[in-house]
């Protein structure tokens, strides 16, 4: 019998997939299960003129301060326990990045549109306030019905690639989440053309349902273009129940000029980085 | 027995959802979880809280149910749900912004965006918390509108269908928006508190009544609560002093 095919590949190769001018999606939500390594693999090229569609973190802030990032599409950017990312707000400050800022369910039901193949779908949202102001493109569709209400006609957020990362994979794309919130990773592989998903770990189809229910299967191979082994693919960011977000890190990404920082820890490859973090948190640690 | 400023800030923030009956509450920042939890321990028990992530909890810490983020904004348009915003500003209508100040191509300060502001007050009732009522927050104009408010709602017929911010609770006392045209009204003051001391950390002409109440006393059972169950580290003074 033939087989089912095989997906796996490295981060570099994921990222050599993708080219400038794209619209890439980000999975997680904030500073929560972000997919950092596939993240830093893009920093290692010299992809540039994106447009990001995120609920963004600190994903957003690292590619807007090593100026890739045209064009961002979301409803915030934050660290979560830090509440605003500085080099998103230093790129705003300064005027350097075109946004579309709408609201968290308008962003939803235009991941939704794209995964379900409609130019739109109504929301009763951003009506009123100034989304429409600072959106100028956005329409509004009325009700055919008796009701006759207005909503805002969100327009699909179909994108070019998607990355995600998960705890568990199988080499096929299967993606499973472990944690408490999958947010909205699967709608992002449905609203893409490609969608790479990295992983803590990779593990045989059966396994993935051993311990863990099947609705934990958040991302369905049919979906996926390539899977990425990356034992701490998320961090800094959270990926329970595999590991917390790493505060301190994050402190330190929060305080430190993106120079000294990328020079520190994003000059070599995903390796280099997890040896630079354990060099800098041995010296903590003295 | 002597009432610390911040407790009264809880117990204000509580009762935003006195007679809410089954729904979802929503506080954010730490006074309002604390009004919040409280308000579900005494006079409101059949309200539903979350752990903060995606989970629906009991007081005790108890899972009862799921609440992903997806589920959360589906619920929000279902309108079971009375959320508690903060607000880097406010205007006389009940406009909010949380999204930057300044110009908003390029703005003097970038703060967290515009979130689910719009969704929030065009679907479920909201209130909002400002732990330093002053000129910063109470503005004439806001910079960018993201909570829609009644002046806005009254532009867009509509969308007044489910809209309905019900308080503020500030360090000083609790506003609302019981008025002819929904401007803004001094509904309460915090004990210690001066009408005079609200108009002048406000930067609009406030409605203020010939009687303005004060914000009740707690009894000693929502104290105990306070200071022995919800926050015997004394967290909540160093959000509001005192």
């Amino acid at each position: 019998m033939p087989k089912t095919t095989d997906k796996t590949m490295t981060a570099d190769e994921v990222v050599a997939r993708l080219t400038s001018g794209m619209t890439l999606g980000i999975g997680g939500w904030g500073s929560r299960r972000k997919p950092m390594s596939l993240v830093r693999a893009l920093l290692r090229t010299g992809i540039d003129d994106l447009t990001l569609v995120s609920y963004g973190g600190p994903d957003v802030g690292m590619l807007v301060a090593a100026g890739r990032v045209r064009r961002l599409v979301t409803a915030f950017v934050t660290l979560d326990s830090v509440p605003l990312e500085p080099h998103y707000r230093a790129a705003r400050e300064r005027g350097a990045l075109e946004l579309t800022e709408v609201d968290e369910g308008m962003f939803m039901w235009g991941l939704h549109a794209a995964a379900n193949r409609l130019p739109f779908l109504p929301v009763r949202a951003g009506l009123g306030s100034d989304v429409m102001r600072v959106n100028p493109g956005l329409r509004t569709v009325t009700s055919p019905y008796d009701d006759a209400e207005t909503f805002v006609a969100m327009p699909a957020l179909r994108l070019d690639a998607a990355l995600v990362h998960v705890n568990r994979a199988d080499r096929l794309g299967n993606g499973q989440y472990l944690g408490p919130d999958p947010y909205f990773d699967d709608l992002f592989c449905a609203a893409a053309d490609t969608a790479y998903v990295s992983c803590e770990r990779l593990v045989d189809t059966a396994e993935l349902t051993k311990a863990a229910a099947p609705q934990s299967l958040l991302v369905k191979r049919l979906d996926v273009t390539g899977v990425v082994e990356a034992p701490g693919g998320a961090h800094f960011t959270s990926c329970a129940p595999d590991y917390g977000r790493d505060e301190e890190f994050q402190r330190l990404y929060a305080s430190t000029p993106w120079e000294d920082f990328s020079t520190r820890f994003l000059a070599g490859d995903e390796q280099a980085y997890r040896s630079a973090v354990r060099d800098w948190q041995e010296e903590q640690a003295r | 027995m002597n009432v610390l400023r911040s407790e009264y800030c809880v117990l204000a923030c509580a009762e935003a959802w006195r007679g809410s009956g089954e729904i979802l509450a929503s506080p954010m920042g730490l006074i309002p979880s604390l009004g919040a939890r409280l308000a579900r321990l005494t006079f409101a028990p059949d309200l539903l809280l979350t752990d903060g992530e995606a989970t629906l909890v009991r007081p005790d810490g108890t899972p009862e149910g799921w609440l992903p983020y997806r589920q959360h904004l589906a619920l929000v348009a279902g309108g079971r749900r009375h959320v508690m915003m903060g607000a880097s500003q406010l205007d006389r209508y009940g406009n909010q912004n949380i999204s930057c100040i300044g110009d908003w191509a390029r703005p003097r300060r970038q703060l967290l965006g515009v979130r689910g502001a719009t969704l929030n007050t065009l679907n479920n009732p909201t209130s909002y918390w400002v732990p330093k009522h002053s000129r910063r927050v109470f503005v004439e104009r806001v910079d960018m509108v993201c909570g829609v408010g009644y002046d806005r709602v009254a532009r867009h017929p509509g969308t007044e269908r489910f809209h309905r911010i019900h308080r503020v609770v500030t360090d000083l006392g609790v506003l609302d928006f019981e008025t002819p045209d929904h401007s803004m009204r001094l509904a309460a003051l915090h004990p210690g508190v001066r009408v005079d001391e609200v108009r002048e950390a406000t930067d609009f002409e406030l409605v203020v009544p010939d009687e303005v109440p004060r914000t009740r006393e707690p009894d000693a059972e929502e104290l105990r609560l306070i200071r022995e169950v919800l926050d015997p580290g004394g967290a909540r003074t160093r959000e509001v002093a005192g």
